[in-house]
C-alpha cells in the first residue's frame, strides 16, 4: 500500500510525540496508536496492523480492534495527516 | 580565525512587537566565523536594545525618517567618524526608503549594505501585491487600492466580506460589512496614513517565511515558520520552523522573478486543502529571524557578510522542528547610561573603545 506523504514525513518519537514539519503541528499519541501509525507508515494492511497490536498487547475479547483503527484512521484524516477520503 | 566586521542595525525598539534588530544582532553574533561589534542605532532613548550591553557594544541615536535624508546621512557619517562600522543593515519597513537612496553615499564611506533597489522595493508593496502575483505565478487575494472610503460602500463588488483593511506600512483590520469597513480605513488612515488596502478574506494556516536574495535571481535561503503562540496583536510569541517543498518553490518563484537582494520576510496563507496563497512581502528581516540562526541557517550574518562582499553560497540546510519562544525581561539601567544617552545621543560600551 502507498504511504501518503503526510504520513512519511511525520516525525515520531518513541515517546509518542508526533510532529508535521509541513505545518508545524505537534500531536501526542498513545502506546498502542503509535503501534498503529508505524504499521500505517509501513504500508501495511489491516490485518497486518490487528496481528501487530495482538502481539505487542493484550487485547481482551470484546475489544473491536478493526473500529479503534478506523477511529484513528479518522482522527490522522482529521488532522490532515491522511489525505481526505484516504482509508485502510 | 574570525573576521572582524562592525556592523550598525537598526530597530532595537525590542517591545511587546518587538522590531527586528536584536533578533538581527543575536544572529551576527553566533557566527563563528565573525568577530562582530555591533552599533546599534536607536530612534528613541528608551529603545530597549540601547542598554542591552552585551549585545551592542555602542548606540547612538538617528533622525526618524520624517526629518529627511540629508539629517540621515550627516548623522550617519558622524557616527562613521566615531566607530567606522563597515556595513549597515536597516531592519524597519518605513526607514529603508531613506537607506536605499543613500547606498551610493554610504558605499563612499566604505560602507557595504544588501537592499533591494528603489523598484524592487516599490513592486512589494502591499499596494501592488496584485501585479507581483501576477510577475511571479504566485496566487494572490483580491486586492484593492482604496482613495475614498466611499469606496467602502461598494467594494463587495469586487471582494466578499470579512475583508481586510490594510495599511501601507503595518496593520490589518478585519472588517465584516461595509460600515466597520469605513470605521477601520479612518483608523487606519489615521495611524499610517494613505494608501489604504482592501484584502479578501483567505482563511487558513499562516505561514512566514525568512528568506535572503542574493540580488541576482537567486535564493541565499529561506526557513519557514508557522506561529504557536500569538499576542494579543496577533504577533508571534512562539513559532516553529517547517519544511515544505512547495514553500520553498515560492519563495525561490520571487526571488527569480523579482531579482530581490537583501532579507525579507514572505507572509502566506495554506488553504484548507492545501493551496499557497501570498498575503504580502515585507522587505526587511522579520522580528523572530534568529530562529533562522538557532536553526542552523544564519540568514543575517549571510546579510551581513554579502554586505561586506563577501560571496555567500546557497544554503538549503536547517533543523525543521526548531522553535523559538519570547520572553520579556526587566534590564537594570545605570542612571549615567540613560543620561548620555538623552544628552549626548550616544552609549559606549565601556569594555571597548569607541574611537
Amino acid at each position: 500500500m502507498d504511504v501518503p506523504t503526510k504520513l512519511r514525513d511525520l516525525a515520531i518519537s518513541e515517546t509518542g510525540f508526533l510532529f508535521d514539519p509541513h505545518t508545524g503541528s505537534t500531536f501526542s499519541i498513545n502506546e498502542t496508536g503509535l503501534v498503529v501509525l508505524e504499521a500505517l507508515r509501513d504500508g501495511e494492511d489491516r490485518q497486518t496492523i490487528i496481528a501487530r497490536l495482538r502481539d505487542g498487547f493484550e487485547v481482551p475479547g470484546l475489544v473491536d480492534l478493526d473500529r479503534d483503527i478506523d477511529e484513528l484512521v479518522h482522527l490522522l484524516r482529521r488532522n490532515a495527516l491522511l489525505p481526505d477520503g484516504w482509508s485502510l | 580565525m574570525s573576521r572582524p566586521l562592525t556592523c550598525a542595525v537598526t530597530g532595537l525598539a525590542a517591545t511587546d512587537n518587538p522590531a527586528p534588530g536584536m533578533g538581527v544582532i543575536r544572529a551576527l553574533r553566533e557566527d563563528p566565523g565573525l568577530d562582530v561589534r555591533i552599533v546599534g542605532l536607536a530612534y528613541d532613548t528608551l529603545d530597549p536594545g540601547i542598554y542591552a550591553r552585551s549585545l551592542v557594544d555602542d548606540a547612538f541615536l538617528i533622525p526618524y525618517p520624517s526629518q529627511g535624508l540629508e539629517a540621515l546621512e550627516r548623522r550617519l557619517t558622524e557616527i562613521h567618524a566615531q566607530v567606522p562600522f563597515d556595513v549597515v543593515i536597516p531592519t524597519l519597513d518605513a526607514e529603508l526608503p531613506s537607506f536605499i537612496a543613500l547606498q551610493a553615499a554610504l558605499r563612499t564611506l566604505g560602507v557595504g549594505s544588501m537592499l533591494p533597489t528603489e523598484e524592487q522595493f516599490g513592486l512589494r508593496s502591499k499596494a501592488h501585491l496584485a501585479r507581483l502575483g501576477e510577475l511571479t505565478n504566485i496566487d494572490t487575494p483580491a486586492t484593492r487600492i482604496i482613495a475614498d472610503p466611499s469606496e467602502l460602500l461598494t467594494i463587495e463588488e469586487h471582494i466578499d466580506f470579512p475583508l481586510w483593511i490594510k495599511g501601507a506600512f503595518y496593520g490589518a483590520i478585519r472588517a465584516r460589512d461595509p460600515h466597520e469597513a469605513i470605521a477601520a480605513y479612518h483608523r487606519m488612515t489615521a495611524q499610517w496614513g494613505l494608501p489604504i488596502i482592501a484584502q479578501a478574506n483567505t482563511d487558513g494556516d499562516e505561514i512566514d517565511v525568512v528568506a535572503v536574495g542574493d540580488g541576482e535571481g537567486g535564493m541565499i535561503g529561506a526557513v519557514p515558520m508557522r506561529k504557536r503562540l500569538l499576542t494579543d496583536k496577533g504577533k508571534g510569541w512562539a513559532g516553529i520552523a517547517i519544511k515544505d517543498d512547495a514553500i520553498d518553490e515560492i519563495c525561490r518563484r520571487y526571488f527569480e522573478a523579482t531579482h530581490w537582494g537583501g532579507p525579507c520576510e514572505i507572509e502566506m496563507v495554506r488553504g484548507p486543502k492545501g493551496s499557497l496563497h501570498l498575503l504580502e512581502i515585507n522587505p526587511r528581516f522579520p522580528a523572530w529571524c534568529y530562529l533562522s540562526a538557532g536553526a542552523g541557517m544564519n540568514l543575517p550574518a549571510a546579510v551581513a557578510r554579502l554586505a561586506a562582499g563577501e560571496a555567500v553560497e546557497p544554503m538549503t540546510e536547517y533543523r525543521v522542528g526548531t522553535m523559538f519562544v519570547r520572553i520579556s525581561l526587566d534590564q537594570i539601567v545605570p542612571l549615567e547610561d540613560f543620561e548620555q544617552m538623552s544628552t549626548l545621543g550616544a552609549l559606549h560600551n565601556r569594555s571597548k573603545d569607541p574611537s
